[in-house]
């Protein structure tokens, strides 16, 4: 236990070294950035667009980790947070610098040069220009004319997220499993985990998968339902997580259940989807077409756009209400409006803490739900 | 849709899976599998604790019943011990009794067949006496009366009479 307790003293602290360097450092660094540059949040957020446009920029996810940004009395935009590594496969190959290179830009102007390319950031998506172009030109619609998307696997605020996320359930649990070494019952931390388990155990999975079966699924559900409750809990902080919000994590989750149950379908899950006794010869394929459609699309695709759209929602409605107290201010005043914005924000932010509990109790049991449809074995008549 | 399609960053789908994988791993190696294993191990252990307390409630009871059982018998034995002591109790006397009556009836018997042998032998002597007695009387009456000769007749010819109408 001391040792546990050491290492976690010791990751604190290594951590805020960490963020307090990194920030001092992008300080310094936007010290140097030349204004000519247009920022895109460059500043108050004022108006019905500005507004719109911040929680769009927030839902995104973000190549920085910014925890406030302010602009100082020489007008000047700063930002305080830490910059995160990109790593991009381009067309040359894999290419690393430091997010702190784009200066904060989020529309394009900023051009960074690696490796004889050239690339920019547009909308929290990075692009490669054309090697003949030198800016980053736009069509009508605003979309990049001479430039092409990159696979991007940079270290991002998402991915932070899913470290941290990932970090906290290992440290929490592992401790919990250690203390099982030496007494039978938990105390401190592990005392309010050890409840969580028992209950994703005997009330999603038991329930939904059977008793025999059970116990295979056990590490992906309890995985799954702590990952994203966490991560739904960290995007209530106002660290601005929005993680359980991108539809690639959420995406990655359901095709995980997908892959489970698709590969511990029993036999006579597979008789059933494509070959249903006791209905018509003629109607059998029609029906296996339809059950593989529901099962290897719909299914999966349900939750991943549940938990996603929760969890936008989410975001967007707190932030709306809390964008109340900026644009009711000339109707009602600036009191009524931020009272009026604290109360409805807060109301919301109850509510979402709920959310992000049944969210992921929703995903852990429709996972379960699908498996135990997959695994079950009819007895036959 | 189209946003949503233009929001999806492989990248991060990409790393999403890597990690997750990576955190499955882990997970299930450092915490679930000791994790459920204890739990289920304090389950068992708590479930068998209880088990074996119902198993020593059934036994105290079983012993409580051998023992109302033991003392039952007891009890029955005792009874039934005591019944066959009155009984022999009671056959004992009813024999004296028995034996009572029978020996005072033979001694009653034996008395009155005395009783009634003494009284033959009075009666016999009484008539024995009264017979003489009669004889001498009848030997001096007839002493007297027969001094005449009419009178020897008379009497002959009664004795006669008698004869005839026996």
């Amino acid at each position: 236990m001391k040792v546990a307790k050491k290492t976690i003293k010791f990751l604190a602290i290594a951590v805020i070294a960490l963020i307090t360097t990194t920030s001092f450092a992008s300080i310094s660094g936007n010290a140097d950035q030349n204004h000519n540059v247009q920022n895109h949040d460059g500043g108050q957020v004022n108006t019905q667009k500005e507004v719109t446009d911040y929680i769009q920029h927030h839902l995104k996810d973000s190549h920085d980790f910014t925890f406030f940004s302010y602009t100082s009395e020489e007008g000047e935009r700063k930002h305080f947070g830490f910059s995160l590594p990109v790593i991009l496969w381009s067309s040359e190959g894999l290419v690393t610098f430091m997010s702190s290179e784009f200066h904060h830009n989020d529309d394009g102007h900023v051009i960074v040069e690696k490796n004889g390319l050239k690339f920019a950031k547009i909308h929290s998506k990075i692009y490669e220009l054309n090697s003949d172009a030198a800016t980053v030109s736009f069509d009508e619609t605003h979309h990049a004319t001479n430039a092409h998307k990159v696979l991007d696997f940079s270290i991002t605020k998402s991915v932070v997220g899913i470290l941290l996320a990932s970090l906290l359930m290992f440290l929490g649990f592992s401790a919990l499993a250690k203390q099982y070494k030496t007494r039978e019952i938990p105390k401190g931390l592990g005392r309010a985990l050890e409840p969580l388990v028992i209950y994703v155990r005997d009330e999603i999975a038991r329930p939904n998968i059977g008793e025999k079966k059970y116990k295979k699924f056990m590490g992906f559900l309890l995985t799954v339902f702590f990952f994203i409750w966490i991560l739904n809990l960290l995007g209530l902080t106002p660290l601005g997580f929005n993680v359980t919000g991108q539809i690639a994590v959420t995406l990655a989750l359901a095709l995980f259940t997908l892959v489970i149950y698709i590969f511990n379908g029993s036999k006579d899950f597979w008789a059933h989807t494509l070959w249903m006794p006791g209905v018509p010869y003629i109607l059998r394929p029609i029906l296996a077409i339809i059950e593989l459609t529901g099962f290897i699309l719909i299914k999966p695709f349900s939750l991943l756009v549940r938990l996603f759209a929760n969890i936008t929602a989410g975001h967007f409605v707190v932030m709306s209400l809390i964008a109340l107290m900026v644009t009711m201010k000339e109707a009602f005043g600036p009191v009524a409006s931020t009272g009026m914005s604290l109360v409805l924000a807060l109301f919301i932010m109850v509510i979402e803490v709920l959310v992000a509990f049944l969210q992921a109790f929703i995903f852990t049991m429709l996972s379960s739900l699908f498996i135990g449809m997959a695994v079950e074995e009819h007895e036959h008549h | 849709m189209e946003t949503l399609l233009n929001d999806f960053s492989p990248g991060l789908f990409a790393m999403q899976i890597v990690i997750l994988i990576i955190l499955l791993f882990l997970m299930k190696k450092f915490a679930w599998k000791p994790i459920l294993n204890s739990l289920e191990e304090r389950e068992t252990g708590i479930e068998d604790a209880l088990l074996a307390a119902e198993n020593a409630k059934k036994e105290m009871q079983n012993l409580q019943a051998d023992n109302e059982r033991l003392i039952k018998e007891a009890r029955a034995e005792r009874d039934a011990m005591m019944k066959e002591a009155r009984d022999i109790r009671d056959n004992m006397i009813a024999e004296a009794k028995e034996d009572a009556k029978e020996v005072t009836a033979s001694l009653i018997e034996k008395a009155q067949a005395s009783i009634a042998q003494e009284k033959q032998a009075a009666l016999a002597e009484l008539k024995k006496n009264v017979a003489e007695l009669s004889i001498g009387i009848a030997e001096s009456v007839i002493k007297k009366e027969l001094s005449s000769k009419q009178d020897q007749l008379d009497l002959v010819e009664g004795i006669l009479k008698d004869v005839t109408l026996n």
